[in-house]
């Protein structure tokens, strides 16, 4: 089969303009691979782990990178237009605010979850 | 890997993809924009899902407890799995934005490959826990888990069939350079899914109860 030469739209072309290349996605990659063996290392450090305090800020904080670099890099929200962001961003605010709401509703009974069934 | 580089066009080339470009007023691909908001849809969706589970979690109901079944060594190797698919989903949509339809495809085949490892250690992981006494109506922790988890797999299963998908259309030649945006939308759906494991493995898997 032969491939075709066919060209972008110029919004495409604008976009892949600003893309990042193929080693800065694989650095990217390395930089993960690297935080989740960091994550699943201190879950087996008891000096660490026995501490929960200490462990559960230090699990969030690299689950936040991670989250970050993939939606900035490969997601390409650090490079395309705001609009995308504040979309996406929305999204998250609004689980925020529904896992705030239950949260609240879970300490303002009591501790105890509504009971299934 | 074998190069199949296609050349840009030529003044004169037949150009498809000014051709296909439709109006918008923002200046931004309505479908990216309607993909996005997507996106943002499911981050609601999958928020209430991980609430629900983090009330529930402490609820084992005489069933096995989070800590008790979680095998956290087999779980960290699948989360490694479906976070590189992520590198390999965009080094595919790269691969056709460069006109490289070969190295496109391999790119989205290695990214159903481990979108399937990843499917095939989850179906083995529920079946342990099955065996193990936990079960989506044994107790409010597992069914938050099961539902929770469940759902994600059931998201990574349409992205692999989106994948094979793209790769018989692109063997058929109804993939080209222009329709590069076809993979970068199926790619931000892949890449969701993963940072939404991201959450999941730190929140239901490493964060003690």
């Amino acid at each position: 089969m032969i491939d075709q030469p066919v060209a972008l739209s110029e919004l495409e072309e604008a976009e892949l303009a600003h893309h990042p290349g193929p080693r800065a996605y694989v650095a990217v990659a390395v930089i993960l691979a690297v935080i989740t063996a960091m994550e699943v290392a201190i879950y087996y450090i008891s000096s660490i782990a026995s501490h929960p305090a200490v462990l559960i800020p230090m699990l969030l904080f690299f689950a936040l990178i991670k989250f970050v670099l993939v939606a900035l890099y490969f997601m390409h929200l650090k490079f395309d237009s705001p609009v995308f962001k504040r979309l996406f961003v929305t999204g998250i605010v609004l689980a925020l605010i529904v896992f705030g709401i239950v949260l609240t509703f879970f300490f303002t009974h009591g501790g105890a979850a509504p009971a299934a069934g | 890997m074998a190069s199949a580089e296609t050349p840009m066009p030529s003044p004169g080339t037949h150009d498809v993809g000014a051709e296909a470009q439709h109006h918008t007023s923002t200046g931004l691909d309505n479908t990216k924009m309607a993909m996005w908001a997507f996106l943002g849809s499911e981050c609601l969706f999958f928020g209430s899902l991980i609430s629900t589970y983090l009330l529930y979690r402490e609820r084992a109901g005489g069933g096995p407890a989070p800590h008790e079944i979680y095998d956290i060594p087999y779980t960290s190797v699948s989360s490694f799995v479906l976070l590189m698919s992520s590198l390999t989903m965009v080094l595919a949509l790269a691969a056709i934005q460069r006109g490289n339809h070969r190295a496109m495809r391999v790119w989205l085949l290695a990214t159903a490959f481990l979108g399937m490892t990843f499917i095939g250690g989850q179906i083995y992981e529920f079946t342990t826990f099955y065996e193990e006494g936990l079960s989506l109506a044994k107790s409010p922790f597992g069914s938050s888990f099961f539902v929770l988890t469940g759902f994600h797999g059931a998201h990574v299963t349409v992205g692999i069939l989106m994948l094979l998908g793209l790769v018989g259309m692109s063997l058929s030649g109804k993939i080209q350079r222009s329709d590069a945006r076809k993979v970068e939308m199926i790619g931000l759906y892949w890449h969701f899914v993963d940072i939404v494991w991201i959450i999941i493995f730190t929140v239901v898997y490493l964060i003690p109860s």
